[in-house]
């Protein structure tokens, strides 16, 4: 065996060893408090007595019935109508997309924080927001309507906040999927035999894409299902949905609440597992039927209407995002804005000089959060490719559905657990457990977006350099490196992004006391000054816009006279 | 049944690929296309099949039985395709790859399923009826997609280079096989090769493009 190939298995096998003991064991350890607490057992507030009292305290809270309804229909019908607008938007125009230029269009939407979003659109929807003024004058408004809007009790406005911030996602999600599928050559095929454009979609290219997008698909349903800060600002209030319900319960003044506060975080893991066999249920389903459907033959010359359909709805929703973060911007800057105007009376800065220490504070530790996470992460995923390299292994299919794991279990179900554990390993709560708490969902992220660039490398390149004297180390920093510089810088930029959203792993392992961007911008938004609230917001979406547009601007400048990086490997 | 092109030719922004082509092709017939490699043979393949990228613009007219489908979506012409990767679909199996193209007036169940295993005997892969595309041999798959292209019951065929990646042992036997039921539908087709043998074997006419002159 050559010396690098026992490198290699070396640097694979302390990968893996960080991989199970930082990763994948504490998500274990986490569930198991939750489930021990959720039995009445939590030795740390005296609770020693194996129960089920804490599940009958959770089932017998007033409206627990409509939280677990609400949960339930917000967390399906926005990944449902998520997916079917990605689809349908994916169908209509992918011949007329250029992948980079949809990437680019895309990138904005996938940086702004779910927050931040919500926020916006909670500004934009809201009975006094841009969407009512504009309509006043047509609706004859003299003042704000007495509509429900935001907060509604039936979770609108929470469904259309999580849409729009999951189509973007699922949209390059299948973007990614349909490079690897001929669909050219599928769609002249299936055309030439007769079937209409949007019935070759259904029939052909559909089937090969799922598999696919199915992992990114239970991780949207996931989140749906399990959401806190998008639900605190958006969804209905009284009662809320269970997640909501569950921080309340875990942050109540009673300690023994934290005990059907566990019984409800399994509870949550128990609805992703269901959702999960629900997806699985309308796979198996979906490939009885349409196979049904195939053997039938039929054309079907018509579903364009639908998929233009899907077009504009989807295209609303992005305008309505971009509006979104718009709003936050103007509000951050506004002074007196009497209704129904479309834009401010008078502007002030004042909301920004005033916020003073706080926002620096909040700006300070959610810059050292994602940084460090961010590089944390790059680090454990650049070791992890550069080990398959050196070792020569086959990409490891277990090992990438894997990664899906922290993605795939609701934070909430294991967080609470985690900080118990943690507290009672001595570890005072504070920025390094929440550094840690994040890097679990950044580092997936940004192994995924790293992974394909790196394994698409020429791999003449290293063997060249080798040829040339250079050892291992010097082909990973003097060749891949410098090569792989913009989807690395990529693969940042959504580690910043997704760092910077991080809500309940910063609640729940600062212990309260880590203020970031994106715990003081929830917390305000319940608040009524929107100027404050705009400013925290803007700035929790500036800095991963920031982030992506250093992404973008650095590989231009280095590689300004070197065509082949220029952004062509983004 | 004839398949005529009148002064045909395709524009990709500023000028077009190759000169203006005028076709008869007649039932029965196979009507090779030969040129130099970029001259846009397959993109004539794609003008008249309705397949054209976006951003082509098709100057001239396709007349099918004499019905002008030069404006038609590619489904609505009645035009069969195949191409050299076979063009089977990879997540179903071959039974129900040619079930895909049997068309949907033919109803029933069994009936359905005997016109595929007809089809499939006729293309000696009888009992293959629910193998994995992937799993067949390189000829296998020629005849499978042929067989569901034809039934389909297209008016006119257009094959791209559909014999290039063969072995040659293989290719003149599959060349028999695909020319013979051309000639039994008697139905104009229209072939792209690269392989004078192809042209030799089909025994029609031959249409040879070149650059146009600018």
């Amino acid at each position: 065996m050559t010396r690098s190939g026992a490198e290699g298995r070396t640097l694979r096998a302390v990968v893996l060893t960080v991989l199970i003991v930082a990763v994948l064991g504490p998500i274990a350890a986490g569930l198991w408090q939750s489930l021990r607490a959720g039995l009445g057992v939590l030795p740390a507030i005296g609770a020693e007595t194996l129960s089920l009292d804490p599940w009958r305290a959770l089932v017998d809270l007033p409206g627990f019935g409509t939280s677990l309804r609400l949960t339930l229909w917000t967390g399906f019908a926005a990944t449902g109508l998520a997916l079917l607008l990605a689809v349908g938007v994916c169908a209509a125009v992918h011949d007329r997309m250029d992948r980079r230029a949809s990437g680019r269009l895309l990138a904005p939407f996938l940086a702004a924080p779910h927050a931040a979003m919500a926020i916006g659109l909670a500004f934009l929807l809201a009975p006094s927001g841009w969407i009512a003024r504009a309509l006043a004058p047509v609706m004859g408004w003299d003042r704000p309507p007495m509509l429900e809007t935001v907060n509604d009790p039936w979770g609108l406005a929470l469904i259309v906040g999580l849409v729009a911030k999951e189509l973007p996602f699922l949209l390059l999600v299948i973007l990614s999927a349909l490079s690897q599928i001929p669909v050219r050559a599928q769609m002249a095929a299936g055309r030439a035999l007769g079937y209409g454009r949007g019935i070759v979609w259904i029939k052909v290219i559909m089937p090969q894409v799922w598999p696919l997008i199915r992992l990114p698909v239970m991780v949207v349903l996931a989140f749906s299902l399990s959401v806190v800060d998008v639900a605190l600002i958006l969804g209905p209030s009284n009662p809320p949905t269970l997640a909501v319900r569950l921080l309340r319960l875990f942050s109540d003044p009673d300690i023994f609440q934290l005990l059907p506060a566990s019984a409800g975080a399994i509870l949550q893991a128990l609805l992703a597992l269901a959702g999960f066999a629900v997806l699985w249920l309308c796979d198996r389903a979906g490939r009885v039927i349409g196979l049904w459907w195939v053997r039938r033959g039929g054309r079907g010359l018509s579903a364009e209407p639908g998929l233009w359909l899907a077009t504009g709805l989807a295209t609303a929703l992005m305008i309505l995002g971009a509006l979104a973060m718009v709003s936050l911007l103007v509000w951050s800057v506004a002074w007196r804005w009497p209704w129904p105007g479309l834009l401010p009376d008078s502007w002030s800065l004042r909301p920004w000089t005033g916020a003073g220490q706080g926002v620096t504070r909040a700006l300070m530790n959610t810059v050292t959060l994602a940084l460090s996470t961010t590089a944390l992460s790059l680090t454990l995923a650049i070791a992890w490719l550069e080990g398959e390299d050196r070792g020569h292994f086959p990409r490891a299919k277990w090992a990438e559905r894997l990664i899906y794991l922290p993605l795939l279990v609701p934070q909430i179900a294991f967080l609470y657990g985690l900080n118990v554990l943690v507290l009672r390993l001595g570890a005072a709560p504070g920025l390094v457990p929440v550094v840690w708490a994040q890097a679990l969902f950044v580092f997936p992220y940004v192994m995924i977006a790293l992974s394909d660039p790196w394994r698409a490398l020429d791999p003449g390149l290293p063997r060249a350099a080798a040829a040339l004297g250079a050892g291992p180390w010097r082909r990973l920093w003097r060749v891949k490196l410098p090569v792989l510089l913009t989807p690395i810088l990529t693969a940042s930029a959504i580690g910043v992004a997704v760092s910077v959203a991080q809500y309940l792993p910063t609640l729940f392992l600062g212990g309260g006391r880590v203020a970031t961007l994106t715990t003081e911008a929830v917390t305000l938004s319940s608040g009524s000054d929107r100027r404050i609230t705009g400013v925290y917001a803007s700035l929790q979406a500036g800095l991963p816009f920031a982030a992506y547009l250093a992404a973008f601007l650095i590989p231009a400048l280095r590689f300004r006279n070197r065509r082949a990086l220029s952004g062509a490997a983004a | 049944m004839s398949l005529n092109l009148h002064d045909l030719s395709v524009r990709f922004g500023a000028g077009p690929l190759f000169p203006p082509v005028t076709l008869n092709a007649a039932p029965g017939t196979i009507t090779t296309v030969m040129g130099p490699s970029g001259v846009g043979k397959s993109t004539l393949l794609d003008a008249i099949g309705g397949h054209l990228a976006r951003g082509a613009t098709v100057v001239g007219r396709v007349e099918l039985n004499g019905r002008d489908v030069t404006r038609l979506p590619a489904e609505a012409r009645c035009i069969g395709l195949m191409f050299q990767d076979a063009g089977l679909f990879p997540h179903l199996s071959v039974g129900d790859n040619l079930a895909f193209g049997l068309p949907h007036a033919l109803k029933g169940r069994a009936a359905r399923r005997q016109a595929v295993a007809d089809a499939l005997a006729q293309a000696g892969l009888s009992g293959m009826d629910g193998r994995d595309p992937a799993t067949l041999s390189g000829g296998q798959r020629a005849r499978a997609a042929l067989m569901r292209t034809l039934l389909a019951e297209p008016q006119a065929l257009l094959l791209d280079e559909p014999f290039s990646k063969l072995d040659t042992g293989l290719r003149g036997e599959i060349r028999a096989f695909t020319f013979a039921h051309i000639a039994k539908r008697g139905i104009p087709a229209l072939m792209v090769s690269h392989d004078p043998a192809d042209a030799e074997a089909a025994g029609g006419p031959l249409l040879t493009l070149s650059q146009e002159q600018t």
